[in-house]
């Protein structure tokens, strides 16, 4: 066990773990940041990613040990007073079904949309594609992609 | 079309009301049985019990009204719907309006289960006569106070108007409407009327859901809890021989390492109980090793650390084992007869021409995002189990069977559920976690991994279909169809779906083998493939009798008299709408070059389907672009939340035709996580078009009816665009050994 010093949506926060212990985890059961899930535990299926200095990762496959310093935003951390652009637009087109992957289909979709506000749909897709959605709202995810990066511009 | 607002109800029985000491009108009813005479809801809302009732409406004295929804939520909406359908006969604005998942009555039986896509049918006409008959004491109490004739006054969006222009809301007369009887009988809307019924209503999770709040039965906390992971046999007819686990007990974070099964196998042991088709199969077979943490990182952890030495105990299967058996099963002669028209016998005999082809599927897994995972907390006063389970009440009761207790001291909070389809419905995760907090006698919290949950086994078994059909004098006179399946088969009124009724002479004959893997329902359990199977020949059958696929199914549903034999529950009427409105909207036939359509259409879960893929081809490859969707589920409660389980159901069901498989060797499954099962992507979805037929009837259920056509409708587009006969899932691997083959 050791201290690892984290800034998480904003906060600079210590904890104590085991250095092999993945972020998900730190933030699942240390922080009760439990808006990131826990899917595969393999980087397969998106449920847990979260945002490492603005890029999505998936903070199932990351040691807390690389991560000393590192700027870290989760689900919780998204929306400051208002719902950010890409939760409006989930919610607009009322995306979820069992809504279990969704917070990691939004994470994704917000990292995508900084570095390309203007997609296609073929990019949407693409961008999109490592994310699983068990009930298969797919349709709805990519419409919300489309319809967050008109909202932003 | 019967005019709904004529249509009255005496039978008062289910609903009880009462006075809240905070002020307000509480109302408790039952959906499926009456209450007794001496039940009344608590005046203290922080008693609600679920005890004899399985659902509440509380009105307060500001006119807000809190729903307390009672079926698990899945994932397929009913958590919004059933609460729509209270607050449109109550007449309140939406917005006035707050959902909460109620808690589970372990003592009094109900259909408190999400499965089946049966909760709205089950549930409209009470959930209906609940909102109409507080509406209507509302409007009581408000006569009284004004002393004018009742019948004078009328109610609308939480507001009480009289002949005199006097208004008072809802929130002004519940104390007084708390006092009065409940009233004998009351009119309910008529469908032209309503105001929320039919319009799109937003997820009432949805702003939990996207914020990332705690919701699932993972984001279960409670202080001083404890995680526990647990060690299974890696292969089915394996059991435990020893272990070791000094290395995961040297861990810091790991607390104790236990075996739990005892408690199971004496329960599973019990003479009465039937152990075949059942998730127990396995989970009584041994003892497993369970690692305390914690953490959940310290528990996989100290799993993982875990030496385990495993026997064979019974046969150790494989895939090319059951494709043995189950051949020798269709080519045999030991069969039940599920139904039985005419004499196919003879009408083979007679036959000009026969056509005959085998289908096959393989096991699935259901794959829910959230894995299995139960909270327990075992005391002297209580058992409390919290998570996600699609069946509350039948876990309940045989938690209090394993640990011998009253079924009254266990109490099951519910939480919504990351996916369900079908998994849900088997609760060996709950006996599990109710042995282990039995054990350690503290709050702990069963957690699967993606491992775990895909290998510790309830699965969609692998079935075969031989299918066969009689042509004479360029009509189909007979149709013969054989299940071979795993440990179960085919159930209810599924051998009396289309073409039942529709071919004189008509039989359906079932097999199967009995396996030690564990299998059970995966959305819409058999007609997921059997669908693909029948919807496939049909497209065969239309070309071997020189007509169109959509002009055969209607011929053929011309010969059923709708309502002549009550067990043909699909409606041929409706199901010649449904496919004229899916032909109407895809411009079937009418495409331009290079899109290649195909066409399904299936009854089943009381939704009447018809479905048309698009594909074009891309180096050769089919590359599935749209599919449209007609849907006769009576009157669309939500429409948001309705088209959402079809886009669902259908990429689904294409999803899994297409890339579906699994497999066993040596009773060990194949694939165990998502780096080798493949699930479907958003890069492979195709935009799913929904519209549904115009209807007054009684709403029908959708989390699974959309499923079935898709794999056959993708499976007859594919063969118009490339001529090739697919009648093995996964597709893709036929595929790709077709382009093969091609290439040479």
């Amino acid at each position: 066990m050791a201290n690892y010093n984290l800034k998480i949506n904003g906060k600079a926060l210590t904890v104590t773990v085991d250095e092999d212990t993945p972020l998900l985890w730190v933030l699942r059961d240390e922080l009760n940041l439990v808006g990131t899930k826990f899917g595969c535990g393999i980087a397969q299926c998106g449920a847990c990613t979260v945002h490492l200095d603005g890029i999505a990762v998936r903070s199932c496959s990351i040691p807390v040990a690389s991560l000393e310093g590192a700027n870290i935003t989760t689900i919780e951390g998204l929306a400051n007073d208002k719902l950010h652009p890409v939760q409006e637009a989930w919610k607009e087109l009322d995306v979820p079904q069992c809504g279990y992957c969704q917070a990691g289909q939004i994470m994704t979709a917000t990292s995508f949309l900084k570095q390309n506000p203007n997609p296609n749909t073929e990019e949407i897709r693409n961008a999109m594609n490592g994310n699983l959605c068990r009930c298969a709202s797919y349709n709805r995810i990519e419409k919300a992609v489309a319809l967050a990066a008109k909202k932003m511009s | 079309m019967e005019n709904q607002n004529k249509f009255t109800f005496s039978r008062r029985n289910f609903i009880r009301t009462s006075a809240l000491a905070s002020g307000g009108l509480l109302i408790g009813f039952n959906f499926f049985t009456s209450c007794e005479d001496t039940v009344v809801p608590p005046v203290d809302i922080s008693k609600l019990n679920f005890k004899d009732f399985n659902a509440f409406i509380k009105i307060a004295e500001n006119g807000y009204v809190t729903i307390f929804s009672p079926n698990p939520e899945i994932g397929q909406g009913v958590k919004t719907s059933m609460p729509m359908i209270i607050a449109e006969e109550l007449d309140v604005p939406w917005e006035h309006v707050t959902v909460e998942q109620g808690a589970l009555d372990t003592t009094n039986f109900s259909r408190q289960v999400a499965g089946g896509s049966q909760s709205i049918r089950f549930g409209w006409d009470a959930l209906r006569q609940t909102g109409a008959t507080a509406k209507h004491m509302l409007i009581n109490a408000a006569a009284a106070k004004w002393g004018v004739n009742a019948s004078s006054c009328s109610a609308s969006d939480g507001i009480i108007k009289n002949a005199n222009g006097d208004k008072l809301g809802y929130g002004d007369v519940v104390n007084d409407a708390a006092q009065l009887e409940v009233p004998e009988d009351i009119t309910l809307k008529a469908t032209t009327d309503y105001k929320i019924i039919g319009k799109d209503v937003v997820n009432v999770d949805i702003d939990k859901i996207i914020t990332g709040k705690p919701l699932f039965g993972l984001d279960y906390k409670v202080d001083g809890m404890l995680y526990a992971a647990v060690l299974r046999p890696p292969a089915f007819g394996q059991i435990l021989e020893s272990y070791d686990a000094s290395q995961a007990k040297a861990l810091p974070g790991v607390i104790d390492v236990i075996t739990i099964g005892e408690k199971a196998r004496n329960y599973l042991n019990q003479d009465s109980f039937d152990r075949s088709a059942h998730w127990s199969v396995r989970l009584s077979e041994t003892d497993k090793v369970v690692v305390i943490g914690k953490t959940t990182w310290d528990a996989i952890k100290g799993k993982n650390a875990l030496k385990a030495i495993w026997k064979d105990n019974s046969l150790a299967e494989s895939t090319e084992m059951h494709d043995k058996k189950l051949n020798d099963l269709l080519n045999g002669k030991e069969f039940n007869t599920m139904r039985s028209d005419g004499n196919v016998k003879q009408a083979f005999a007679s036959a000009d021409k026969v056509l005959e082809r085998v289908y096959e599927s393989p096991f699935l897994p259901h794959n829910c995002m959230e894995p299995m995972n139960f909270f327990a907390d075992v005391t002297n006063e209580k058992v409390h189990l919290v998570g996600p389970i699609q069946t509350p009440e039948a876990a309940a009761k045989v938690v209090a069977s394993l640990l011998n207790r009253n079924l009254e001291d266990v109490h099951v909070d519910m939480t919504r559920m990351g996916g369900g389809f079908g998994r849900r419905l088997y609760g060996d995760f709950v006996y599990e976690v109710a042995e282990i907090a039995d054990k350690i006698k503290q709050p702990v919290k069963l957690i699967s991994t993606r491992e775990d949950d895909m290998s510790l086994g309830v699965y969609r078994p692998a079935i075969k279909y031989k299918i066969a059909a009689a042509i004479k004098d360029g009509k189909i006179s007979g149709y013969h169809l054989k299940e071979a399946a795993v440990n179960s088969n085919m159930y209810g009124l599924i051998p009396h779906f289309f073409p039942a009724g529709a071919i004189e002479n008509y039989q359906v004959d079932t097999a199967n083998y009995q396996s030690n893997i564990t299998t059970g329902a995966w959305r819409a359990p058999y007609t997921n493939f059997l669908a693909f199977a029948e919807q496939s020949f049909f497209d065969e059958l239309a070309e071997l009798l020189e007509t169109d696929p959509i002009q055969l199914r209607l011929d053929l549903l011309k010969n059923v008299k709708d309502g002549e034999d009550s067990n043909i529950q699909y409606s041929a009427k409706r199901m010649i709408d449904t496919i004229k409105l899916a032909a109407e909207k895809s411009n079937w036939g009418k495409t331009k070059q290079g899109v290649h359509q195909g066409f399904a259409a299936y009854y089943s879960h009381n939704t009447h389907v018809a479905e048309v893929v698009d594909i074009t081809l891309k180096n050769g490859l089919p590359l599935v672009e749209k599919v449209t969707v007609a849907v006769d589920c009576g009157i669309v409660v939500n429409p948001t939340g309705a088209k959402n389980q079809i886009e669902g159901g259908v990429i689904d069901g294409i999803g899994h035709a297409m890339y579906g498989d699994f497999s066993f060797k040596n009773g060990k499954p194949q694939d165990v996580n998502f780096n080798t099962y493949r699930l479907i992507r958003m890069n492979e979805t195709p935009i799913v078009n929904t519209y549904f037929v115009e209807s007054g009837l009684p709403p029908t259920g959708l989390g699974e009816p959309g499923l079935p056509p898709a794999g056959g409708a993708l499976a007859n587009a594919i063969k118009a665009a490339t001529g090739q006969l697919l009648t093995k899932q996964p597709f893709v691997k036929s595929i790709q050994k077709h382009e093969a083959n091609l290439k040479v």
